[in-house]
């Protein structure tokens, strides 16, 4: 499907590049040029060409790109919103807009106002911009294939009902979100109703919501992206088919913070990860039919939790590591398994040197139904009475479920070819 | 003072036990370091050897110390020297001697194994403090219950149930007072109550450095604010420092008062 998708791309590319070659037009504008302002340029030039803005300071309100053409910014020209305005927006196929700064674009609730908002269209390229102050950045609604690239977008949000989302994908299909780099919005990506999307080698951070947002999105994939500090690294809810491989969560501390955040979801694909210092790794709600294979989950708090609801999940080669807690599992009925992955924890033995423990190993502590319990109980974290009493429930479970248990652990870590980022 | 904290520490370091705690050390150390290769694993290791080790070492020791060197003890106080001098002394060389042997048993192994190119330095430091602050701590309780007790069989009896009652016995009654009491408000109690322990307040202050993931997701204002801004570590600090003072003083208290 990805090799499909990027024969499509290239097509587009060729007769883009084809067009050009037909057309090869140029509209200049700049402060000492004929043609002062972006809105006359878009007026004056034809299908396909090239509108080359000169480095200055634009503050023209709304402008509208109703034509396919190519909006681009040398040195970096500043279009400014005025903190009123919509600085872009896109009805016509085939736009590229790129080598912009776009700042202060326009702040509504009502209108969730956006930097560049891309309308019922495809073929749209918008590569290399830098958004500034922005409240949503960049708004795909009802829009077919298209990429955006190499977008730095900063926002100032501090609480998450005042702020936007950094890239905000609505009725999608097909979207290629690579390289961007997304910190301080609401959700760094939000997709609702997105389908055979690629999002990868991104970068969010520090945004006060989710790093990565899916809602009612099926058949996408997002792969060597990395998520620190948000208020939650990726939230994926009620969605289908989702791909998730060699991403990067780190740090997202809090209350309700997760590195990944599954909530009614079926049919995933989770493989390759590193789950880092995180409040908790992968938290599962509803999740069912999902196979978790060589994640790395090492220094969180707890890797997993799962809560109700969540059938046939399956954890295959995955670490660990040093983890408070290494796995939570709330209600008696477990159809989930563990079977085959590496704990640190486990001091079993292996006899017959297979490299597979000979005793099962439970990495349900009865200290997390503690907190469960009486969650002051964390100040007790790691205190000798505290592991007295995980062994001796370890010996024989009486509160924590008995059928949670790997039966052939692994001896050695597990090893597997790392994705293209590391 | 410091001639015969000079002297308690020079014997105490030539003397076997001595050597055999800095070799336990040494050779555990070594042996974690070597067989898991990961300095943090390293670390969550020792932290639960020193916080078990060092109280237990340190209070038995000093009791040991404290009844065999008392025909010493009676020599100097026959001779014009101040009791806090005496007392004092004997204490700071044997808490210094324990010390060194942790830092030593410990600091060697790490620092052959390039542990200031790694970023568990701050970890390191933390442990070994605290491992030193527990050093002091026992060993003035245990030189306080020698003082007060002339009977032998009484005073290991009761250094060995200060150990447990600080190690174990505290922290279980205090999971179960929590339990109990989980319908109530509990954060101030619970942080409160985990002063009173310093092993408790040493464990506090190592999690802090290693599990802060885990520990933020409290959701309790009070205790976000105890562990998540430098308050937690601040006092805790204190509160430790108090934890010397307090039995030094009593020492003192004591010397001053006693019929020898």
């Amino acid at each position: 499907m990805k090799t499909r998708l990027m024969r499509i791309y290239i097509v587009i590319l060729f007769l883009g590049i084809g067009a050009l070659g037909l057309r090869a037009g140029t509209v200049n504008v700049c402060a000492d040029c004929p043609v002062k302002t972006i809105k006359e340029g878009i007026r004056q030039a034809q299908a396909g060409d090239v509108v080359l803005i000169g480095s200055g300071l634009y503050a023209e309100g709304n402008i509208v790109v109703d034509k396919p053409l190519t909006l681009r910014g040398v040195n970096y020209p500043v279009i400014d919103g005025q903190l009123t305005e919509e600085a872009f927006t896109i009805t016509a196929d085939s736009v590229t807009i790129e080598g912009l700064k776009i700042q202060n674009s326009g702040h509504n609730q009502l209108k969730d106002l956006a930097a560049i908002r891309v309308q019922r269209t495809k073929g749209y390229i918008i590569r290399s911009n830098i958004l500034l102050n922005s409240y949503f950045g960049i708004y795909l609604e009802y829009a077919g294939a298209g990429e955006v690239y190499g977008n730095t977008i900063i926002g100032q949000a501090v609480t998450e009902a005042n702020a936007g989302n950094a890239i905000h994908a609505w009725y999608v299909q097909g979207v290629n979100i690579s390289h961007n780099f997304l910190k301080g919005h609401r959700d760094g990506i939000y997709l609702e109703f997105v389908t055979h999307s690629f999002i990868h080698d991104n970068h969010s951070t520090g945004n006060v919501r989710y790093g990565l947002h899916y809602m009612f999105s099926n058949d996408d994939a997002y792969y060597c992206n990395t998520f620190d500090h948000n208020g939650a690294g990726v939230a994926v809810m009620f969605s289908k088919r989702i791909v998730m491989t060699d991403n990067y969560f780190e740090h997202n501390w809090g209350r309700a913070s997760y590195g990944l955040l599954l909530k009614e979801i079926t049919d995933a694909d989770i493989a390759r990860n590193a789950f880092v210092s995180n409040t908790v790794g992968i938290m599962l709600e509803g999740a069912s039919r999902i196979r978790y294979q060589n994640n790395q989950f090492k220094s969180n708090g707890w890797a997993v939790q799962v809560t109700g609801g969540c059938e046939d999940n399956n954890f295959i080669a995955n670490n660990f590591l040093s983890n408070a807690l290494d796995l939570v599992i709330n209600g008696r009925l477990n159809s989930n398994t563990f079977d085959g992955n590496y704990w640190s924890e486990y001091n079993g033995y292996d006899l017959d040197r297979d490299g597979r423990g000979d005793v099962p190993h439970r990495p349900v502590k009865l200290f997390s139904y503690i907190i469960s319990q009486s969650p002051e109980s964390i100040i007790l974290l790691r205190s000798f009475f505290v592991d007295l009493l995980n062994f001796s429930e370890k010996v024989s479970p009486a509160l924590t479920p008995d059928n949670v248990l790997d039966n052939m652990p692994l001896m050695e870590e597990a090893q597997w070819a790392v994705g293209s980022r590391r | 003072m410091l001639k015969i904290m000079k002297y308690t520490l020079s014997d105490l370091l030539r003397s076997r036990w001595g050597l055999i705690y800095l070799g336990f050390f040494l050779l555990l150390t070594l042996s974690l370091l070597w067989l898991s290769g990961d300095v943090s694993k390293v670390v969550i290791s020792l932290m639960n050897v020193i916080l078990i080790l060092c109280p237990l070492i340190a209070v038995m020791f000093g009791v040991m110390y404290f009844y065999n060197s008392r025909e010493f003890t009676e020599l100097l106080l026959a001779q014009p020297i101040r009791r806090t001098d005496i007392f004092w002394g004997q204490y700071l060389g044997l808490a210094l001697s324990l010390s060194l042997s942790l830092l030593l048993g410990i600091g060697l192994p790490f620092l052959l194994y390039g542990l200031l190119a790694s970023s568990e330095v701050l970890n390191f430091f933390v442990l070994v403090s605290t491992g030193v602050f527990l050093s002091f701590i026992f060993s003035g309780l245990a030189f306080y219950i020698a003082l007060r007790n002339d009977n032998r069989i009484r005073g290991f009896g009761l250094a060995i149930l200060v150990w447990l009652f600080f190690a174990v016995i505290y922290d279980g009654v205090f999971l179960l007072s929590l339990m109990l009491l989980k319908e109530y408000p509990l954060e101030h109690y619970s942080i409160v109550a985990a002063m009173f322990n310093p092993i408790d307040l040493s464990r506090i202050l190592i999690l802090l450095k290693l599990d802060i993931s885990a520990l933020m997701g409290y959701t309790g204002a009070v205790f976000r604010k105890f562990l998540g801004t430098g308050l937690g570590s601040t006092l805790s600090f204190g509160v430790l420092v108090l934890w010397v003072l307090v039995p030094a003083w009593s020492i003192r208290r004591l010397a001053l008062r006693k019929d020898f």
